[in-house]
């Protein structure tokens, strides 16, 4: 577990969110029955948070606990439990390392050291703001490791040389591309892949036209019962 | 090994547009309806014959679990609810499926639904995956368009289907910790009983799967429950995502049979170990969660459920974490026990104390920075966290420190008794081994101590 704590002087007094995320919050509260709004608190945060550049303040936490009507103290449980909720500004480019031991093996210490010398601590936020970084647990792309998540996308199969170019260029303000930095399709081995090849897996040949073990209709009357209703 | 012809996920590596028109060529859709047809009895029993085991970690017969739900609904609605929350360190095959073959994970939802009698289903993705939910989205929309799914569709089974996400945190994985946070709350996982299949999400009957549990239903049901049963070992079938990260040439996913031995899975789809076989030091054969295997125990085990757990292992998520010579093992083990610390809930004293009391001792123990008594102690801290916790998150920080202990306690020693020795002795050693020149007073000294 981790102490988590709103920055509460760079939060402000107040917060409001962009006229083109209404629709979006709509979009979001459609999904639950309407008695269980307060399900749609994860992604409204999140929608909070990119509105707030990129870190979610205490009054951004109380817009969304007014949004849905509930408690701040329930609002603020679930804004300290779940660690994509930021809670102090980060740079424009923030950067995640994961640093857990799939990672570890293929390189991501060495990404943490360039990280440290580029930009400095974890969380301190780079001087013309662009960058910041902070060291994550696995993000499920481990066979493309080591790799990093900068704001909303994977960055994989780096190197320490792949690595601070990238931080280079975002710090030039230059935008990078995300996705393998290797010579590979997506998790695929890297070179060429050791399998579906075949052609007949995309052409439509594997179509059927009944499906196997499919009983008799009077062996299986609960499948008659509903093609009658 | 598995020919192309008998794969699944035929879209694998994206190769191919994930799109509607795409995934229908590829066999997606077809026959869904004379699926929906059949009676929630049918389909179970197709998913029992094919020996279909849950893909998220426990291995529990998917088909038996869908049995739970009670027979008739009654004034609750019942729901499916997808685990997409895809954390546990080495698994990311759930990815693949969703950002490639979406609709062959739509397709099953609606099916599974139907065998459990559920109009609606939840698929909550890990918050980090943001293209990949992008993508799931489009992917439902064109669905939704095609008329595939919602109310009236054209295959007979009114059906509702949202995409939910969290934010980043491994707990809500443990399926009532993630019924807690579709909730809305912060994901503490429930006491257990009841079980959601009495009372889940809302307090109605719900059944948690997994990913690719639910995106190989239509598939065993076109082919045939015996196709997919006639992979694998006994009481281990089917085809498996695999995915292969660490110290091997090309590290990897793939689809491959069941029970596939280790080798040929290594040699025929990642070029091999790092270094050559004989570089081979240690395998975490399931996830972080599972406890290594010595290399000389897995190099010819057949990865499934039965031969992993018989080698004190497990094959969990299928997620194969290789380890050279190069390893520091007890580094490597002192991080997956940060990563427990770092993800447990808080709310069992065990859990919360003892992950963190794990973590540190390890920490020092990768430096030789400890007693050797304090093995034992570990081994016995970790015992007192397994199986006295709310939820498995206790018993699976606690493993992999015992399968350390278990293989390779004579590197802890070792260790020890490095960091004990006088430095010169331990510097002269390192430049052995590094074949650095060692200077001639350190030669001296170290001979004269170590003799
Ligand atoms: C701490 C913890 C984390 C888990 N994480 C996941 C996960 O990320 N994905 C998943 O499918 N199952 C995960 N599980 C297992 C689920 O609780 C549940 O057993 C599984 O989703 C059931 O699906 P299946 O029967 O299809 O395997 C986790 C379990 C625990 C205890
Ligand atoms: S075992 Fe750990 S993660 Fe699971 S409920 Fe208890 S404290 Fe939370
Ligand atoms: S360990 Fe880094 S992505 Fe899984």
């Amino acid at each position: 577990m981790a102490l988590r704590r709103f920055d509460l002087d760079a939060g402000g007094e107040s917060f409001a969110f962009c006229a083109e995320t209404e629709p979006k919050i709509a979009f979001w509260l459609a999904k639950y029955p309407e008695d269980r709004q307060r399900s749609a608190v994860i992604p409204l945060l999140w929608l909070a948070q990119k509105d707030n550049q990129g870190w979610l303040s205490e009054p951004a936490m109380r817009t969304v606990a007014e949004l849905l009507d509930m408690p701040y103290i329930r609002v603020y449980e679930v804004a300290t439990f779940y660690t994509m909720f930021r809670l102090q500004p980060v740079g424009r480019h923030h950067i995640q390392i994961c640093g857990t031991t799939p990672c570890m093996l293929r390189g991501a210490n060495d990404l943490k050291d360039i990280a440290t010398d580029k930009i400095g601590a974890k969380m301190h936020v780079s001087d013309n703001g662009q960058l910041s970084w902070e060291e994550v647990e696995c993000l499920g792309a481990c066979v493309n490791a080591p790799m990093v998540q900068i704001n909303d996308y994977y960055y994989e199969d780096l190197s320490a040389a792949s690595f601070a170019d990238i931080l280079a260029k975002l710090d030039q303000g230059e935008a990078v591309a995300p996705g393998s930095f290797a010579e590979r399709i997506n998790s695929a081995p890297f070179g060429v892949p050791t399998t579906l090849s075949e052609e007949a897996l995309y052409n439509g040949a594997r179509l059927i036209d009944s499906l196997p073990n499919l009983l008799t209709e009077e062996a299986n009357p609960a499948a008659d019962k509903k093609k009658d209703a | 090994m598995l020919q192309d012809k008998d794969r699944i996920f035929t879209n694998l590596y994206g190769q191919h547009s994930p799109g509607l028109e795409a995934a229908k060529q590829r066999g997606a859709w077809n026959l869904t309806p004379d699926m929906l047809a059949q009676s929630p009895e049918w389909l179970c029993n197709q998913i029992k014959t094919s020996g279909l085991r849950g893909r998220g970690g426990a291995g529990f017969p998917t088909g038996l679990k869908w049995t739970f739900m009670p027979k008739e609904v009654r004034d609750r609605p019942h729901y499916l609810v997808v685990n997409a929350d895809e954390s546990e360190p080495g698994t990311c095959k759930d990815r693949e499926i969703m950002r490639h073959d979406p609709h062959l994970l739509i397709e099953g939802c609606m099916v599974a639904s139907r065998a459990m009698r559920a109009h609606a289903c939840y698929i909550y993705i890990r918050g980090e995956y943001i293209a990949e939910r992008e993508g799931l989205e489009a992917a439902i929309k064109e669905a939704y368009e095609a008329k595939l799914i919602g109310q009236n569709n054209i295959n007979g089974w009114d059906f509702e289907l949202y995409v939910h996400h969290g934010a980043g945190a491994y707990i809500c994985g443990e399926e009532t910790a993630l019924l807690e946070s579709l909730e809305g709350k912060k994901g503490q996982p429930r006491l257990k009983p009841p079980f959601p299949a009495n009372a889940g999400l809302y307090g109605c009957p719900t059944t948690v799967n997994n990913v690719e549990s639910i995106a190989v239903v239509p598939t065993i049901l076109r082919r045939g429950a015996e196709w997919f049963a006639g992979f694998g070992a006994p009481n281990n079938t089917g085809t498996k995502l695999f995915c292969i990260s660490g110290h091997v040439q090309r590290p990897c996913n793939v689809e491959e049979e069941m029970s596939v031995t280790f080798r040929e899975l290594i040699e025929t789809h990642c070029g091999g170990i790092k270094g050559g076989w004989d570089n081979l030091k240690a395998v975490i054969p399931g996830g972080s969660s599972v406890p290594m295997v010595p290399a000389e125990q897995i190099i010819d085990a057949k990865m499934d459920f039965d031969t992993l757990r018989d080698l004190k292992s497990g094959l969990g998520t299928a997620a194969v974490i290789v380890m050279d010579k190069s390893t520091d093992l007890i580094k490597a083990i002192a991080r997956i026990s940060y990563f427990y610390r770092h993800e447990s809930c808080g709310q069992c004293t065990p859990c919360r104390e003892g992950t963190g009391w794990m973590w540190r001792v390890l920490e020092r123990m990768a430096a030789g920075e400890a007693r050797y008594e304090e093995i034992d102690m570990l081994l016995e801290v970790s015992h007192q966290v397994e199986g006295h916790t709310i939820c498995a998150l206790g018993d699976a920080a606690a493993w992999p420190v015992q399968g350390l202990i278990r293989h390779f306690r004579h590197e802890i020693e070792a260790r020890i008794s490095e960091y004990r020795l006088p430095r010169t002795i331990v510097q002269a050693r390192r430049a052995r081994l590094a074949n650095r020149p060692v200077t001639r007073s350190l030669e001296k000294s170290a001979v004269t101590s170590e003799g």
